[in-house]
């Protein structure tokens, strides 16, 4: 166990820097990074103590090597705009990001295993063509004017959900999470359905019916459990692209969470609070995945011994 | 453009010509779905290069006295059959020339990361070894990141132009068309044709361009159809938030945005650039799949039967991708 995970997160840390050194050397590209940090109409002179505090008149050694020890210590230095430590913003923005994320998430799962398999049962049924419906919908309608669309009819029309914000308690999370779980939920029917028609035609749910296994037991037992390993993957890589949908999401209802953090950072041109979202953002990736892996690992029973003969 | 518009004519790898041609377009209708997506899709293509002319000055200038019209009348001329905005701009006229800026960036990032991602994936894996394994692990770094936020420090960065969008996106596209590419020539070239052109002494580049590169190609364009509607998800969601395309220029996304405050009085605004939107990728989507299947020499024989007996025929399962 200790050698697969030692290899997962080797290959994992791997985007991780590539993102931190990538950052660094975008910044530097464009010349002089104060033109980054300062707004537009600093004077020469501003501009001149600002790089010199900062270390940006080193060489470009010295200055990766205070960015990296920065990045270590989650330093990036302080918001131009509140004047408050950059990292501080983030992190206290990123819960609100993972209650939105996590509830979201669960709920795709439930609705997606739920609608997958009774589509998998009635093969061509109504729940087919609900699931084919709501995979179509998900890659085709784009999540920011669906959410104005919601806006629109409960919030202006109906006048039942509030228009942003989070005030409104249980229900102001109604629209930010069924517009988030829009695109997991429908890529997860999809595959739990197709998953399901392979398991449910193989030899072993033969074997268990013929045993005189009850049909609930047949699918939840049998089939469901080897039919989830695959949807767990796509569940990993959805709730990656679900930061996509987290920053569209947070920045029309204006939730307070790293996605707004972010778009803010970038209308307000406030870059130490971007290159802070953005590591945290590719931390808690490097994270998620390395949970996929262990619960992938825990899941499928050839990956489980292989594991267990390494270590 | 034209790769996404003509998929009748998406070449069939053993098909003969003439006759060949006739079927593709039979089995297009035998799909009412793929043929209606095939018809707005190449409107679409029409607007995106005569849109500007067509709309004329209605979209340019305003006519304050046609501030906020509503949508659905005639009265005004058919410029204005979509309503007006808060300047009295015509909204059709604005979404023609939004739909060529929306275009002029969509179709050259697929293009662009099609052509790189499929070259660059069919060497790694004729190839195979090293080259193989660099190139599936920058692949893997940019996929493993989400493409949006990438694109958002980039264009914070580089300041937002047409420009800088199409790179930023066709980067994070390119791994989609690498892996696909890889996955199919890794197969390809341990087959015995591929054998046979080695030993005659055919070089490598001239077996990836002459056999392989055929057959991976339908492959390759069901991905980019799929690929269409993810390219202008990404666009108009970049614009919509204000780092994709920039004003006086105008784009699907950004005019769902700038709608947006104008909601509680005129809908039509953000709405009806959302829809434009929503009916051209589900156009895509459809059709993508009516490609996945017509160049799917298993599947195909559904597109030639009729539609209840097709049903009774069983489940497809589809690779979801």
């Amino acid at each position: 166990m200790l050698t697969f995970l030692r290899r997962r997160v080797l290959t994992s840390l791997l985007p991780l820097l590539a993102v931190v050194l990538g950052v660094f050397v975008l910044a530097r590209l464009t010349g002089n990074p104060t033109a980054l940090y300062l707004p537009e109409n600093a004077t020469a002179q501003a501009r001149e103590q600002f790089s010199a505090a900062n270390g940006f008149d080193k060489p470009i050694w010295s200055q990766l090597l205070d960015y990296l020890s920065g990045v270590v210590r989650l330093d990036f230095g302080t918001s131009l705009r509140t004047g408050e430590s950059a990292a501080v913003m983030a992190l206290r923005a990123f819960p609100a990001t993972l209650q939105l994320a996590a509830v979201t998430m669960l709920l795709a799962c439930l609705v997606g295993t739920a609608v997958g398999c009774w589509a998998a049962l009635r093969p061509n049924g109504l729940a087919d063509r609900v699931s084919s419906l709501l995979s179509m919908t998900a890659a085709s309608v784009p999540d920011f004017w669906l959410a104005i669309l919601g806006i629109w009819v409960f919030a202006i029309m109906l006048g039942v959900l509030p228009t942003s914000g989070v005030d409104a308690g249980g229900l102001s999370w109604v629209l930010p999470i069924a517009v988030l779980m829009l695109r997991p939920a429908g890529v997860l029917t999809q595959v739990v359905r197709g998953a399901m028609i392979s398991a449910l035609g193989s030899p072993y749910v033969k074997v268990a019916r013929s045993k005189g296994a009850g049909e609930r037991r047949v699918v939840a037992r049998h089939a469901l459990k080897n039919a989830a390993p695959p949807a767990l993957t796509v569940a990993g890589d959805l709730a990656v692209g679900l930061i996509n949908g987290a920053v569209v999401v947070e920045s029309i209802f204006g939730w307070p969470g790293i996605g707004k953090l972010l778009i803010d950072a970038i209308l307000q041109r406030d870059f130490a609070v971007l290159q802070a979202a953005v590591a945290i953002t590719a931390i808690s990736i490097f994270v998620l995945n390395i949970a996929i892996d262990i619960g992938y690992a825990l899941l499928d029973a050839r990956v489980r011994q292989k594991v267990g003969a390494a270590a | 453009m034209t790769l996404l518009e003509n998929p009748p004519e998406a070449p069939a790898p053993e098909a003969p010509d003439r006759p060949a041609r006739a079927n593709w377009f039979r089995m297009l209708l035998a799909d009412p779905a793929a043929f209606v997506s095939a018809l707005i899709l190449l409107l679409v293509a029409f607007v995106a290069v005569f849109g500007r002319q067509l709309a004329g000055d209605s979209a340019i200038k305003g006519d304050l006295s046609l501030s906020r019209l509503a949508p659905f009348s005639l009265d005004h001329g058919w410029q204005y059959v979509l309503g007006g905005d808060l300047l009295g701009r015509s909204l059709l006229g604005r979404l023609m020339v939004a739909t060529q800026t929306t275009m002029s960036v969509v179709v050259p990032v697929v293009l662009i990361s099609l052509v790189i991602g499929a070259s660059v994936g069919m060497w790694a894996g004729y190839h195979r070894g090293r080259r193989e394994t660099v190139a599936m692990r920058i692949a893997d770094v940019i996929l493993s990141f989400p493409s949006l936020l990438m694109a958002v420090v980039v264009l914070y960065i580089f300041s937002p132009s047409i420009a800088s969008i199409i790179a930023i996106l066709a980067i994070t596209r390119i791994p989609v068309y690498l892996r696909t590419a890889r996955a199919e020539s890794a197969e390809l070239q341990t087959r015995l044709f591929v054998d046979a052109a080695r030993t005659f002494g055919t070089p490598s580049g001239a077996i990836i361009r002459r056999h392989i590169f055929p057959i991976v190609l339908p492959t390759l364009l069901t991905v980019a159809t799929v690929d269409f509607c993810y390219v202008m998800l990404a666009e108009s969601s970049l614009s919509f938030l204000g780092i994709g395309v920039q004003p006086p220029d105008v784009s699907w996304g950004l005019m769902v945005a700038q709608g947006r405050d104008q909601l509680r009085t005129q809908w039509w605004l953000s709405v009806l650039p959302g829809l434009a939107i929503v009916i051209t990728t589900v156009s895509a989507n459809l059709l993508a799949s009516w490609v996945r299947i017509a160049t799917d020499p298993g599947q195909r024989w559904r597109l030639t039967v009729p539609r209840r007996r097709r049903r009774a025929a069983g489940p497809t399962v589809l690779e979801t991708t």
